[in-house]
């Protein structure tokens, strides 16, 4: 029954958490800028906004596809919280994402097309380190389910620091922050328009926005799994690493895609080594 | 249907140089500085006319930019208003006499407010776009009222057959 009671209440808070974790990142994020920056609520004002405008949509197939991101993202988070299998919840993960990609494929646009691309390409620079990421919880507890790995007294954290690393790395990439935010440019709206989310508008681009709040506390929940052994410490190191990823966000510039590529394999490596380690001293103890 | 307003609270701004020589451009721009942060008020600077609530339109029209204009103006969704920032947005301003200057904004879009100057001030910029906003809520009341009656209309028309 555990299990169900988690999912629901991802289902139902996630949203909720997602929203004040956006806006505290705003307000933050403003403030490193020796700006006032907006309300707190304000990720929810801009979503009720969309959802007043006109609905204009250029090809419907795109609305089923923004649909079926939204869907997907949230099965993963609720899996994840309803401590299912890690291997299943990143395939969920990036289903997700390819949803994401042909909705952005199905309207001809060169800015949303380049933005897919982009977005597969960093697809391709993440994936490696979040199966990694797996495969290093399941080598620490014995198994790929969530819940025994959060109930482990083993802190993952001091056998996987090199696997937590590759972690951050790639979580700025999903975050959408800079250097790696190549796919959204958040904050280059010249460069290539909006990328990936140009030709949506309204309430379909209200959809992405709730579907990266259901990531983000989904992602947020990954990071605690390195410190499950001690909840409190989990938090603080969750909190921090939020902050540290915020902080990269404002003091650095966009790299370019090759860059953002070669960051995601070069952090798989140093996971592949922190495993490889982790499998000798493995043996030896044994 | 809704009440709640969030349009008011969370206005995006598209800007488009129509043929200004800049100046005010960078006070445009200046309103997005630490100094005056209209981020505050939820604005934000989008460069995609889908995302947009408000064009913000600074330079008089020109024969090349015509089209432009329109277009932008076209792919912005309901409800929108226009800006015309500084006077050659108003009115072709010193440019008006020139073999290939149209006008101001409004020879191919309606305006909705016009922020005078030259350049204007950032102050008035944000004060044209304070006034744009309830021009924004009062266009959203009109559309969501409208999509009421012709809901009523098809309820009553489902009902008599």
């Amino acid at each position: 029954m555990n299990w169900l009671i988690g999912a629901v209440l991802f289902l139902i808070l996630a949203p909720i958490a997602g929203g004040l974790i956006a806006g505290i990142d705003r307000k933050i994020t403003a403030r490193m800028q020796g700006r006032v920056g907006p309300p707190l609520l304000q990720p929810f004002y801009d979503v009720g906004k969309l959802f007043e405008k006109e609905r204009a949509v250029v090809t419907t197939a795109q609305n089923f596809y923004v649909l079926a991101y939204l869907i997907f993202i949230a099965l993963s988070g609720a899996l994840f919280f309803a401590g299912g299998d890690l291997l299943l919840i990143v395939f969920a993960f990036t289903l997700a994402h390819v949803f994401l990609v042909l909705g952005a494929y199905a309207v001809h646009s060169p800015y949303s097309h380049i933005g897919a691309e982009r977005e597969l390409i960093q697809v391709m620079a993440y994936e490696p380190m979040i199966i990694l990421a797996a495969v290093g919880f399941y080598m620490v507890s014995g198994s790929f389910y969530v819940t025994e790995i959060a109930a482990t007294t083993v802190p993952a954290i001091l056998y996987l620091p090199g696997v937590f690393l590759g972690f951050a790395v790639i979580l700025t990439i999903k975050l959408r922050k800079s250097p790696f935010d190549i796919s959204t440019s958040h904050h280059a709206h010249q460069e290539i328009v909006k990328g990936i989310t140009t030709e949506f508008s309204g309430s379909t681009l209200a959809q992405v926005e709730i579907a990266h709040w259901y990531e983000n506390v989904f992602l947020l929940g990954f990071v605690f799994l390195f410190f499950a052994w001690n909840p409190v410490i989990g938090v603080v190191a969750v909190a921090i690493t939020y902050l540290a990823e915020i902080f990269v966000d404002n003091v650095t510039a966009r790299a370019r895609w090759q860059a953002a590529l070669k960051s995601g394999w070069l952090a798989t490596l140093l996971g592949i080594a922190n495993l490889a380690i982790l499998s000798y001293m493995m043996l030896g103890g044994a | 249907m809704s009440t709640m307003a969030f349009l008011k609270r969370s206005p995006w701004i598209l800007h488009y140089d129509a043929s200004s020589c800049n100046g005010c451009d960078i006070e445009v721009l200046a309103c997005l500085t630490p100094l005056y942060d209209v981020e505050r008020f939820g604005i934000i600077n989008t460069g995609n006319p889908k995302h947009a609530d408000i064009l913000m339109i600074t330079g008089g029209i020109n024969e090349l930019n015509r089209a432009v204009v329109r277009n932008l103006y076209e792919q912005m969704p309901e409800p929108k208003v226009v800006v015309a920032i500084g006077i050659c947005a108003a009115t072709g301003g010193i440019f008006r006499e020139c073999y290939n200057i149209a006008g101001g904004v409004d020879k191919v879009i309606p305006v909705d407010v016009y922020v005078p100057g030259c350049a204007a001030r950032p102050e008035m910029i944000i004060d044209g776009v304070v006034a744009a906003l309830s021009i924004l809520e009062e266009k959203r009341a009109k559309m969501t009222g409208a999509a009421q009656i012709k809901d009523d209309a098809r309820h009553a028309a489902g009902e008599s057959t």
